[in-house]
């Protein structure tokens, strides 16, 4: 156990959480775009970025989803310093996506402009926080999507920008994405999940019972393979199963 | 061979290597370091040999095709070892008169000497060279003796004693205390104490240790590791074997970028032979200690001299950084207590170890021992590589060693530390150089680049090619460094295009904050510094931009125009040739010419033709 301080209060936690995560226990918030507590943490968007002072008495910025709690550590989640990465972080994801809602709610709180940067133009809603390849690559399991090149022309893709051979059409991408630049939606027997640079289609499973879409084939399969079942398990939706 | 099984096994080998060379006998070394090399080296080499050949003096003269000498502004180098008769500029067709008159006859050849810029002296020694005079070549100086693909050369200097001295007279904890003691600090840039790395390496939990070489040197302008590496490969294994002794390790690798083929080569082969001596592998000279090192070459992405991103890549993930906040000494490669140092500073351990870290630290100043070797490279009349005592000024550096600016141009301001270092400006030249005191200029020691700039050097354009450098290179993982970098160099555009505004200035400050205090990586969080260092010392160049739309070094497109100066002119005609616009036409003879603003494009060529300075940039 450790004892920490955060915003001048005191905290006995165990050993191996992070700040982030003993600050959300305690009902301390700490902005964050690229953390999701069923992946890995990242540190890429440093929104989460707060001034600890260790026992030694050194004072610096870190990213409270990575940095470990530590006995005697004081961390303040809301400095001048914090406050002006955080702008600044904003600011530049407010000129990368101008259209983006929750960039442009973020900008409100925060009292940023979108003046200072020249705007992206294209409808571009991806702040490359890499949380969907993360979840699909740790959560999932099939890698479908990850990052491509490096720098201002890093983006999220998939294998040579089309049709994802690995991917099952499960949707977990689009459901952990914060920006919703990705997104899928159910007509009919067909599933489209959308990425910024390519539509990907899958055929829907029908109940056998109640006759509804309920899933994608692809997705129940990977789920029979990887959990040792028969596909005939899959045949009724879970509504229906009795 | 037969692996050598004792250090004393290790010296009998070395004695029959040394009775075997007369040092007595004329030895022709030729550089062919990667500068040399380009200058046609190997074809030197090569007509040595057959002029040896044909006139029967195989046995009597020596040739050796050595690493990097330095001095790569005046190569390809020669030096007539024992009496150092050093040539420069040697052509093809100088080698005949070359073995004739100087190597059978001992006389000198004036022509090829080196002569004194500012005396005109003809110059003999290669030691008493201006350019070496003022060098401390403790760890650069076996280059310019062996051949780096001889381990018997290697042998010959001495080389693997401090290994035998450290695997049989010292303790692993005694060898990290005189590494501690000696003051030796990481020569990769961040100048971390290299002693305390190995002591934290050595007490992290775990039972597999890794010991890492980052041989990824990317600054642009930047060579000293490569050559380190292709030049005296084995200093750098030794070193790292001493590292793997003090810290306990079994395996090592080599990082080293792909477009070094030179310094791949080199060290593939001196691992090889170091292998076949029982230098690597299994029971190193009988003492019980198992070490090999691997190499991976890197496809060349800047980040990957990063220590983080450099493991990731090393593991076959993408180059990416991850943040240290557990050290790498705790969890490094494959998540296992981890080394890395780079190529210099495991060349200078063996230097430690065989002379004592009392005699290393008397060098340099009280918290950076030692010396550094830097790539001297710009307006500088003698580029190459120096290497210099910590705590040498800067103006001895540039003016005793590198011999002033060229042309007579005033000197501006010099880029220490690479492209995320900053530019010191002609005030701060008798700085001492070190660790501490660059850092406090708002520079740093880097990796040992170190660019001089004159007065035709625009200081915010300067700023932009850094920026615009480490844009293309950041890896994009965080956003500062990813979106900041870009916005930073829109922002530098519009100055140097002549689109400046009220305001930029702090905008540039605010993301530089915005990266120092919120990148991910090193490379984010320095990435500013060209940027601040110019803010801070040439503020009125970036408002001369802003404001006036004037670009005072008369290097921005936008913001200046070429002008004839009338008075200066006699209509000779030579512009009127250069101009890809047909920009300028005559007036009639002895008439000044005209220059068309409509249709120049600034290219300079008329400027650059002009013998009678009648061309100017406002």
């Amino acid at each position: 156990m450790v004892t920490l301080t955060i915003d001048g209060r005191e905290f006995r936690t165990e050993e191996g959480k992070t700040v982030l995560e003993v600050a959300g226990e305690n009902g301390i918030d700490i902005p964050a775009l690229c953390h999701h507590e069923e992946v890995s943490p990242y540190g890429a968007c440093r929104l989460c970025m707060v001034e600890i002072t260790t026992r030694r008495g050194r004072t610096r910025l870190v990213t409270s989803c990575l940095y470990l709690v530590e006995e005697g550590l004081m961390v303040k989640t809301d400095t001048e310093r914090v406050r002006n990465v955080r702008r600044m972080v904003i600011e530049l994801l407010l000129a990368r996506c101008p259209d983006s809602e929750v960039i442009q709610d973020w900008a409100r709180k925060l009292g940023v402009s979108g003046e200072r940067f020249r705007s992206e133009e294209g409808n571009l809603k991806c702040i490359l926080c890499a949380l969907c390849n993360r979840v699909c690559q740790e959560v999932v399991g099939v890698s479908a999507i990850s990052l491509a090149n490096r720098g201002v022309e890093r983006r999220m893709t998939t294998p040579f920008n089309d049709f994802s051979e690995a991917c099952i059409g499960c949707g977990s991408c689009a459901y952990v994405c914060p920006t919703g630049a990705i997104s899928f939606e159910d007509v009919g027997d067909t599933r489209t999940v959308a990425m910024p640079h390519v539509n990907m289609e899958f055929k829907l499973k029908k109940c056998a019972k109640c006759g509804k879409y309920w899933a994608p084939e692809r997705q129940l399969e990977y789920i029979a393979k990887i959990a040792g079942l028969s596909p005939e398990e899959f045949e009724v939706c879970p509504d229906c199963r009795e | 061979m037969k692996r050598l099984g004792s250090p004393k096994e290790l010296e009998t080998l070395r004695r029959s290597v040394t009775s075997q060379r007369d040092p007595k006998r004329l030895c022709i070394t030729i550089c062919s370091g990667t500068g040399c090399h380009a200058y046609g080296c190997e074809k030197v080499t090569a007509t040595f040999t057959e002029e040896i050949g044909k006139r029967g003096l195989e046995g009597k003269v020596d040739i050796r095709a050595t690493g990097c000498h330095g001095f790569c502004e005046r190569g390809p180098l020669v030096v007539i070892r024992p009496k150092d008769i050093f040539y420069q500029r040697v052509k093809v067709e100088d080698v005949p008169e070359i073995i004739s008159e100087t190597v059978l006859n001992g006389k000198i050849i004036d022509r090829l000497l080196y002569a004194d810029p500012n005396t005109g002296q003809k110059i003999i020694s290669e030691h008493e060279v201006p350019f070496y005079k003022k060098q401390k070549r403790f760890v650069f100086g076996s280059n310019g003796y062996i051949d780096p693909t001889s381990i018997d050369d290697y042998l010959a200097v001495g080389g693997y004693s401090a290994l035998a001295k450290a695997l049989f007279k010292m303790s692993p904890e005694e060898v990290i205390s005189e590494v501690k003691k000696s003051g030796l600090r990481g020569r990769g840039g961040g100048g971390f104490p290299t002693g305390v790395k190995w002591e934290s390496c050595r007490q992290a939990k775990g039972d597999t240790r890794y010991v890492i070489c980052n041989a990824d040197e990317g600054d642009p302008g930047a060579y000293m590791d490569r050559s380190l590496v292709e030049g005296d490969p084995h200093s750098v294994i030794e070193g790292m074997i001493i590292g793997a002794y003090a810290i306990s390790s079994h395996q090592g690798y080599v990082y080293v970028r792909y477009e070094y083929p030179l310094a791949v080569k080199n060290v593939e082969l001196a691992i090889k032979q170091a292998e076949e001596y029982g230098l690597l592998g299994e029971n190193i000279l009988g003492s019980g200690l198992n070490f090999s090192i691997r190499i991976n070459r890197g496809g060349g992405a800047f980040v990957c001299g990063e220590s983080s991103a450099l493991m990731a890549s090393l593991e076959g993930k993408p180059g990416e950084p991850r943040a240290k906040y557990i050290h790498t000494v705790e969890k490094g490669l494959w998540g296992k207590p981890t080394t890395l140092n780079n190529v210099e500073t495991w060349a200078n351990v063996p230097l430690i170890i065989n002379k004592g870290a009392s005699w290393y630290a008397e060098t340099g100043t009280e918290n950076s021992k030692g010396t550094k070797i830097f790539s001297l490279v710009g307006k500088v009349n003698n580029t190459g590589l120096v290497e210099v005592p910590m705590g040498i000024t800067l103006r001895e550096i540039i003016y005793d060693i590198g011999g002033g600016i060229p042309k007579g141009k005033r000197f501006k301001g010099v880029q220490t530390g690479g492209p995320s270092g900053g530019v010191i400006p002609e005030s701060l030249l008798d700085l001492p150089v070190d660790f501490d005191e660059l850092n406090k200029a708002g520079s740093m020691m880097g990796s040992g680049g170190m660019i001089v700039m004159d007065e035709d050097n625009c200081m915010v354009d300067i700023a932009k090619y850094f920026i615009r450098f480490l844009e293309g290179e950041s890896c994009g993982k965080c956003v500062p460094c990813r979106e900041g970098l870009k916005r930073m160099r829109e922002v530098l555009d519009d100055i140097t295009d002549g689109n400046g505004k009220e305001g930029d200035i702090e905008l540039l400050e605010q993301l530089s904050a915005a990266l120092v205090d919120g990148s991910l990586c090193a490379l984010g969080s320095t990435a500013p510094n060209p940027v601040l260092s110019t803010l801070r010392y040439f503020r009125d160049e970036y408002q001369a931009h802003i404001k006036d739309k004037k670009c005072p070094a008369g290097v921005c497109k936008a913001l200046i125009t070429y002008q004839i100066i009338e008075e200066k002119c006699p209509g000779c005609g030579l512009c009127i040739k250069a101009c890809p616009q047909e920009a300028i036409t005559a007036r009639g003879k002895k008439q000044p010419v005209v220059l068309d603003q409509e249709k120049c494009i600034k290219c300079g060529a008329c400027y650059d033709v002009c013998k009678l300075e009648a061309i100017e940039v406002r």
